[in-house]
C-alpha cells in the first residue's frame, strides 16, 4: 500500500478517475441547472457569462450537460466492458482448460471479431434495431470479448504449467475446481488492469458513436453529441467544442494512467 | 516455410469467408425488412413486393448469400439503392480520398513517433522522457474527431488559412487535394503517434544495451550514430507491428474524421449509407473494411515470419 504513494502515474490516474466517478454520481442527485431545460434567451453564452461553462444553442447549461454526460458515458462504458470482460474471461479460462479444437475455434473467432471495428458493427446494428444505448453497449462489448479472451487464455495457460497446479491435478481435483481455486485468483490482477484500460477505450468509442448519432438518443446529453452539435457553431461559440472533448480526453487519460499504475503496483516481479 | 505460408493463406481465406458470412447473416437476420425500411411506411404492398424482388429479398438467405459472394468475386458488389450506381465504382471513387488520408496520417505519425520515442529512450528517466511520456498519454486519450474540431477552429474558422472541410477532388490539382487532407490527417495521426511513441521508446530501450549496439559504440561510433544505425532499425519491427494492429482504430478514426471534415471518403460513405438505409452499400463497405483489417494482420504475420527466424522454426 505504501508503494502506491510513490507512483505519480497511479496517483494522478486514481485522482482523475475518482473525480470522474464522483461527478457522474453527483449528476444523479444534483446539477447546477436542469441539464435539458431550454432557455433560448440565454443561448450561446460564453463561459461565466451564464453558469460556469456557458450555454449551448438552446440555452442549456453546458456544465450541467457535461455532468450528466459523464454519467451517461460512464454507465454505458461500464456495462459494455462488464459484458465483454465476463464473456471474454469465461471463454479464455474454459479454452485454457480444454484446449484442442475449442482453442482453434475461439481464437479464430477472436480474429474475426477484431476485424470489424466497433464503429462499423454499431452502424450495422443501428441500421436495424435503431441506434441507442443498447446498440452502443452491444457493439462495444462485442469488441471487448476477444481482448479479454486472448488475455485470459495466455495468462491462464501460464498458470496451468505451474507446479502447484500439477500437484492439484495429481490430487485428483477436477479441471473446473482448479480453474476456480488456482487459475482465476492468479490472473485476476491482469484482468483488473485490463478492465481499467478498456474502460478508457470504451469511453472513446462511446463518444465516437454518439458523435455519429449512434449513441443515446436526445435529449439525454452525451459528450459525443455535444461535440457533434458544436460543429455548427465553431466560429460563434468555439468553447462548445472545447469542453466535451476535454472531458473525454481527461476521463480516458485518468483511466489509462490508473490502469498503468495498477499494472506497476500489482506486478509481483517488481518489488524494488 | 512453404507449409507455414500455405497454412496462413488457408487460414486467411477461411477467416475472410466467415467474416463475409457473419456480415451477411447479421444484415439479413436482424429484424426489419430492408425494402420496407427503404420505402417508408406509406408504400403500397405492390411496390414493396417489386422492390423485394429487385433486391432479391424474395429468395432464401443462403441463395442470397451465394449470389452476393459470387458477385464479390466478379467485382460486382451490387447496385446502390440511393446512388443508383454500382457499389464497386462508388467504393473505388471514395478510396481515392480515404487511402491518401490514411497514408498521410501513417507517415505523419511515424515521423513524429519514432524520433520522439528514440529520444525518450536515450534520455531514459530524464525530463525529455517524461515529456514524451506525457505526449503519448495525451495522444492516446484524445479522440481524433475532437482534434479535428480543434484544428478547424485553430486553422480555419479563426484565421482562415486552411479549408474547414470538403474535398475539391484530385482534378483540382495535387496541391489543392493535399491541402484539404492535411488537417484531417493530422487529427488522425495524433492518437496513432501517441501509441507508436510508446512502442518505439520501449523497443529502443530494449535493444540499446544489446551487445551489437555496445560493439558499435566500442568501434568508436558516436552515441547517436550507434543508436540510429544499429538500435533503431531493430526497434522498428515492433513499431511496424503496432501500425498493423492499430489499423482497426485508424479505420474507426477515419470514419469519424471524414465526417468532421466532410470528406467524401469510404467512412463517410458508410455513414451516409446508414442514414439512407442503403443496405447493399453498408454490407459491401463493412466487408471491404474488415477484409482490409484481416489482410493487414496477415501481412504483419508474414512480416514477422520473414524477420524472425525463431518464429519460422517454432511454427514448424
Amino acid at each position: 500500500m505504501r508503494k502506491a504513494f510513490h507512483r505519480p502515474v497511479f496517483l494522478i490516474g486514481l485522482f482523475i478517475s475518482l473525480a470522474l466517478f464522483s461527478v457522474a454520481l453527483l449528476s444523479l442527485v444534483w446539477t447546477p441547472f436542469p441539464p435539458t431545460k431550454m432557455n433560448i434567451v440565454q443561448k450561446l453564452k460564453a463561459p461565466l457569462e451564464f453558469g460556469l461553462l456557458g450555454t449551448d444553442q438552446f440555452g442549456r447549461d453546458v456544465a450541467s450537460a457535461l455532468m450528466v454526460g459523464a454519467w451517461n458515458s460512464l454507465s454505458t462504458s461500464i456495462l459494455a466492458v462488464a459484458l465483454g470482460a465476463s464473456i471474454g474471461t469465461m471463454a479464455g479460462v474454459i479454452v485454457a482448460m480444454r484446449r484442442g479444437w475449442l482453442e482453434l475455434i475461439v481464437m479464430r473467432g477472436c480474429d474475426i471479431i477484431f476485424a470489424v471495428p466497433p464503429i462499423l458493427s454499431a452502424m450495422m446494428l443501428g441500421a436495424f434495431i435503431g441506434s441507442g444505448r443498447f446498440t452502443a453497449i452491444v457493439a462495444i462489448a462485442v469488441f471487448m470479448v476477444p481482448v479479454f479472451a486472448r488475455l485470459t487464455l495466455s495468462a491462464a495457460l501460464q498458470i496451468w504449467t505451474r507446479d502447484y497446479v500439477a500437484a492439484a491435478v495429481g490430487m485428483g481435483r477436477s479441471k473446473a475446481t482448479i480453474t476456480r481455486v488456482h487459475v482465476l485468483p492468479n490472473i485476476s490482477n491482469q484482468i483488473i488492469v485490463q478492465v481499467t484500460i478498456q474502460l478508457g477505450l470504451a469511453i472513446l468509442t462511446e463518444a465516437g458513436l454518439s458523435f455519429l448519432g449512434l449513441g443515446m438518443p436526445p435529449p439525454a446529453p452525451t459528450w459525443g453529441r455535444m461535440l457533434a452539435d458544436s460543429q455548427t457553431f465553431l466560429g460563434q461559440a468555439p468553447w462548445l467544442a472545447l469542453m466535451p472533448g476535454l472531458a473525454i480526453a481527461l476521463a480516458v487519460l485518468g483511466l489509462n494512467m490508473l490502469g498503468d499504475g495498477l499494472r506497476d503496483l500489482l506486478d509481483p516481479r517488481d518489488d524494488s | 516455410m512453404i507449409s507455414i505460408l500455405v497454412r496462413r493463406i488457408l487460414s486467411l481465406v477461411v477467416t475472410l469467408f466467415v467474416v463475409s458470412l457473419l456480415i451477411f447473416t447479421v444484415m439479413g437476420l436482424l429484424p426489419g425488412d430492408p425494402a420496407a425500411i427503404m420505402l417508408g411506411t406509406s408504400a403500397s404492398p405492390e411496390t414493396l413486393a417489386a422492390l423485394q424482388k429487385q433486391l432479391g429479398l424474395d429468395q432464401p438467405l443462403p441463395v442470397r448469400y451465394l449470389a452476393w459472394l459470387a458477385g464479390v468475386f466478379r467485382g460486382d458488389l451490387g447496385q446502390s439503392y440511393t446512388y443508383g450506381v454500382p457499389v464497386a465504382g462508388l467504393i473505388a471513387e471514395r478510396l481515392a480520398v480515404t487511402i491518401p488520408l490514411a497514408l498521410i496520417a501513417i507517415v505523419i505519425s511515424v515521423l513524429v513517433a519514432v524520433p520522439l520515442g528514440v529520444q525518450a529512450a536515450r534520455s531514459h528517466n530524464r525530463a525529455f522522457d517524461f515529456v514524451a511520456g506525457l505526449f503519448s498519454y495525451i495522444g492516446i486519450a484524445v479522440p481524433a474527431f475532437w482534434v479535428g474540431l480543434l484544428l478547424i477552429i485553430l486553422f480555419s474558422t479563426v484565421p482562415g488559412w486552411m479549408p474547414a472541410g470538403g474535398f475539391p477532388g484530385w482534378d483540382a490539382g495535387l496541391f489543392a487535394g493535399l491541402k484539404a487532407l492535411v488537417l484531417p490527417a493530422v487529427a488522425l495521426a495524433l492518437p496513432q503517434a501517441g501509441v507508436l511513441t510508446r512502442v518505439a521508446r520501449a523497443a529502443v530501450l530494449e535493444v540499446m544495451n544489446e551487445d551489437f549496439v555496445r560493439t558499435a559504440r566500442a568501434k568508436g561510433l558516436s552515441d547517436g550514430t550507434a543508436i540510429w544505425r544499429h538500435a533503431v532499425p531493430n526497434a522498428l519491427v515492433p513499431v511496424v507491428t503496432m501500425l498493423g494492429l492499430q489499423f482497426t482504430f485508424l479505420i474507426a478514426g477515419a470514419v469519424l474524421v471524414e465526417n468532421v471534415f466532410n470528406l467524401p471518403g469510404l467512412g463517410r460513405l458508410a455513414y451516409q449509407a446508414l442514414s439512407q438505409r442503403d443496405i447493399v452499400v453498408m454490407q459491401d463497405v463493412v466487408l471491404f473494411f474488415s477484409g482490409l483489417v484481416i489482410l493487414m494482420n496477415f501481412v504483419v504475420d508474414l512480416a514477422y515470419l520473414a524477420i524472425d527466424p525463431r518464429l519460422r522454426a517454432g511454427a514448424q
